[in-house]
């Protein structure tokens, strides 16, 4: 059992959990994630490791309500245990001879971004990042960004906050103004990563996604998460989740991640009815 | 002489073909003890038996075969134990008609005596009395770390425990028990017995610490460093192939592993109850020969198919799974398509599986392994109809572990390398079962756990 020891709201749907989970912590890197199961009979989802703090044995986790078991989850409460929480996962991300980065994350994608660039920055690295949500109140970890990055832009689809528009309009911006980078980091829903990879392919900048297949393991065993990059099929859990976002094929992604899309619905009904009416 | 001359086993009672294949209960249903003496009475009592060189681990098998005769089935648990600790799971899923059966000599002229079968009477009847905890030696104070919870490692850490280690299994799923809980479906194999072998190993005083990928949570140097004198390898072959063939990522392919993991470990069965989900269509196809490959196409019955298909290359003569399988499988309704290899699954235009290409195959001449070789017939494709598609042609190491190990030494095919008893080529580490030998069965693997379990023993003995 896993201790809730922090819960934050961080917008509409979007919370924060501060995990007491001691190992995890100690061996996590950035570009890692865990697998967690609520309870008994619950499923296996991964969750990026959002920060982590070996001293304290703390792992942190940003996730959005988007269906069952993101929704129960959110009904937990610090002090709360869960049942399962396995990671590190997946290959930490390095950049060992980068002098200027460029991040750029869209809606949730923030929270996988920022302990990238938060490595990078500790590193000495030149950081410039992009942040975006659909409203200015679903822009998460705006704070943390600032603090990571030597210039940040904000913007939301409906002007609310900072530039409107989508990140990729700036990360237009910026290379059509000829500024160079040695590698940008993409991370945002799979369409977002797609558009910007298209945008930074022309530059032939290196351009790195993080992505977010259906897993169930975690560790190599099923195959669920396989993506094609390349002329490969990749494992994301373990090959992975990061990749090389001009050789992604993310439409195929896209329709695999709609497998479920039926029983996920019904999960959710069912999910309801036990639980507003009370 | 015998008392029992009949040429046939006593008869299984068994749940009913037209019934059991819409549900995930036992299919068979286990011996009284008025079948299990009639059975025992078919056994010569051989001066020099050859059913007991065919059991991996050399269970006795006439002497437990005549304690239940005599209706001391106490005496006849005792005598497998001797040498195998999991006998409710072999007498369920050993290929004995390859091993003991095989070289029983009442199978010359008839069927072999049912040696399984007896095996999971006299572990069953233990079982519902309650198996008691043997006296445990003194501790020795010295710690002994486990890889993975399959049976090889369960045997291992049994038996070191019984010797009297501090044991630790560290097992990356949620829930111990290895191909055992993910892998071999409820029907043949019910959970709640593997559950017990873990819960026997644990009152020998054995620690299982579940959540823990190995390579990734801890490395086998952390293992050192925490105190661990010997660790022991037993992470199994869970690597998925693939065919390679075109279409393989579209909606509703799936891997073996993935398919079974669903259903066994997740309970997408009891979906929604459970919170795993799984898509199993009208028409599947399952390509494969081997067990996998029956525990894939019976449990898609039973998830809700019209109609399953088994896809195999070659010909039922040279299908590696366990006979009686094969004819449970049959019975239920499963269709065999012999001869018969994919070369493409086609997909509609949102990704769906909606149909498998395939080539018809001939036996050629037989190639180094000595099995006539499949070549495919020019011009014979065809299309199947099928909505789902389960790879299970066979798995390959995952190299997880292995890749977070320094100085281990490996085999061309990336399995570990170990000598007969289990030593790799670093001081401290043995490895046993799936991971070292490839996908074998579970009393190879238990043979294994035991073997190392013994040269565990003897090197923290000699190092003091
Ligand atoms: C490496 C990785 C890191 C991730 N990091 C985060 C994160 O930090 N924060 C966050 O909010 N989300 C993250 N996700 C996505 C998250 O796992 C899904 O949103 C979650 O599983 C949805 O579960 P649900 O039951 O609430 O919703 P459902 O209604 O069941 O699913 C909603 C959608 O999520 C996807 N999904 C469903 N099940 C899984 C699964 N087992 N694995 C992956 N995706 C699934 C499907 O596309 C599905 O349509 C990550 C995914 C991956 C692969
Ligand atoms: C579907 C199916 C049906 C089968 N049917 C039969 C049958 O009828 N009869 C028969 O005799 N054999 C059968 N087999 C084969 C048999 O199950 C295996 O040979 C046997 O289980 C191997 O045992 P093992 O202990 O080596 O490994 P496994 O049972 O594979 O267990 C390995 C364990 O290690 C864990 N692990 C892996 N990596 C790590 C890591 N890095 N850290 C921590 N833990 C890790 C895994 O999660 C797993 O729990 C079948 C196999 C399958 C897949
Ligand atoms: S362990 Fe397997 S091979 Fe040995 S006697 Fe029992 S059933 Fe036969
Ligand atoms: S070979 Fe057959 S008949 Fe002879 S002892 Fe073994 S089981 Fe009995
Ligand atoms: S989630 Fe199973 S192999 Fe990646
Ligand atoms: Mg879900």
């Amino acid at each position: 059992m896993f201790k809730i020891l922090e819960k934050r709201d961080l917008a509409p749907s979007i919370k924060l959990f501060v995990m007491d989970a001691p190992l995890v912590a100690k061996k996590a890197r950035p570009g890692q994630f865990v697998i967690l199961r609520i309870k008994e009979g619950g499923e296996r989802i991964p969750l990026t490791i959002a920060d982590y703090d070996a001293e304290k044995g703390t792992v942190t986790v940003v996730f959005q309500e988007v269906g069952k078991t993101t929704r129960e989850l959110g009904t937990l409460k610090a002090g709360d245990f869960i049942q399962d929480f396995v990671g590190p996962l997946g290959v930490p991300v390095e950049f060992p001879h980068h002098k200027k980065v460029l991040g750029v994350g869209g809606g949730l994608g923030v929270a996988p971004l920022y302990p990238k660039l938060k490595m990078l920055h500790e590193q000495g690295v030149e950081v410039v990042s992009i942040i975006g949500a659909k409203t200015a109140d679903m822009l998460i970890f705006e704070d943390e960004m600032k603090a990571v990055s030597d210039r940040l832009y904000v913007c939301t689809d409906d002007g609310s906050k900072g530039r409107h528009g989508f990140v990729t309009v700036v990360l237009k911006e910026l290379l059509e103004q000829g500024e160079k980078f040695d590698e940008i980091i993409i991370i945002g829903p799979p369409i977002l990563m797609k558009i910007g990879a298209e945008i930074t392919r022309p530059y032939g900048i290196p351009t790195m996604v993080s992505l977010n297949p259906i897993m169930v393991d975690g560790t190599g065993m099923c195959g669920g998460c396989r993506v094609s990059v390349g002329e490969e099929i990749k494992f994301a859990c373990v090959d992975g989740p990061a990749f090389d976002g001009h050789k992604v094929d993310f439409d195929e992604l896209m329709k695999r991640l709609a497998t479920y899309r039926d029983e996920e619905k019904i999960s959710l009904e069912r999910f309801h009815g036990s639980h507003e009416c009370k | 002489m015998p008392l029992n001359k009949s040429k046939k086993k006593t008869p299984m009672p068994a749940q009913k073909p037209e019934v059991r294949r819409r549900n995930f209960n036992e299919v068979a249903l286990g011996y009284t003890e008025e079948d299990a003496v009639n059975e025992a009475q078919r056994c010569l009592q051989c001066k020099k038996p050859g059913c007991i060189q065919g059991c991996p681990v050399q269970v006795q098998i006439p002497q437990f075969i005549k304690r239940i005769a005599e209706r001391d089935f106490d005496g006849a648990i005792k005598v497998i134990k001797e040498t195998n600790s999991l006998p409710a799971v072999c007498g369920r899923v050993c290929p004995q008609e390859e091993q003991c059966e095989q070289r029983c000599v009442v199978g010359k002229m008839g069927e072999p005596v049912g040696i399984g079968r007896l095996e999971r009477f006299a572990a069953d009847w233990e079982r519902a009395k309650g198996v008691q905890v043997p006296d445990l030696p003194a501790k020795l104070s010295k710690k002994v770390a486990i890889i993975g919870s399959g049976p090889a490692s369960l045997t291992c850490a049994g038996d070191l425990a019984k010797l009297g280690y501090d044991v630790t299994v560290f097992e990356a799923f949620h829930k111990p028990g290895g191909v055992l809980v993910y892998g071999i479906p409820e029907f043949r194999l019910p959970k709640a017995i593997v559950q017990e072998e873990v819960e026997f190993i644990k009152k020998l005083g054995v620690e299982v610490r579940t959540d823990m990928v190995m390579g990734k949570v801890l490395t086998v140097d952390d293992l050192f460093d925490m105190g661990y004198e010997a660790v022991f390898i037993g992470t199994g072959a869970g690597l998925p192939k693939f065919m390679g063939i075109p279409g393989e990522n579209y909606l509703g392919v799936y891997s073996a592993n993935e398919f079974l993991t669903r259903i066994n470990l997740m309970k997408a069965y009891s979906f929604p109850e459970t919170d795993t989900p799984i898509k199993v269509g009208k028409k599947v196809a399952v390509v494969g020969g081997g067990n996998v490959a029956m525990d894939s196409a019976r449990s898609a019955l039973r998830m809700g198919a019209d109609e399953v298909h088994i896809v195999y290359r070659r010909s039922e003569e040279e299908m590696p799974a366990r006979q009686e399988e094969f004819e449970n499988a049959r019975e239920e309704g499963i269709i065999f398509d012999f001869l018969t290899n994919p070369v493409q699954i086609i997909g509609d235009e949102k990704g769906w599986v909606k149909g498998m290409e395939c080539i018809r195959m001939e036996l050629a001449e037989p190639d180094a392994s000595g099995r006539r070789r499949p070549v495919p017939v020019k011009g014979s494709e065809f299309t199947m109809d099928v909505d789902t598609v389960v790879i299970a042609i066979g798995t390959g190491p995952n190299p997880l572990l292995i890749k977070a190990t320094e100085g281990l030494e490996l085999t061309k095919h990336g399995y570990i390398a170990a000598d007969e008893n289990g030593k790799t080529s670093r001081e401290g580490v043995w490895a046993g079962g799936d991971i070292v030998t490839g996908a074998a069965t579970v009393i190879l693997a238990m043979g294994a756990g035991k073997k190392a379990a013994k040269s565990i023993h003897e090197y923290l003995q000699s190092k003091k």
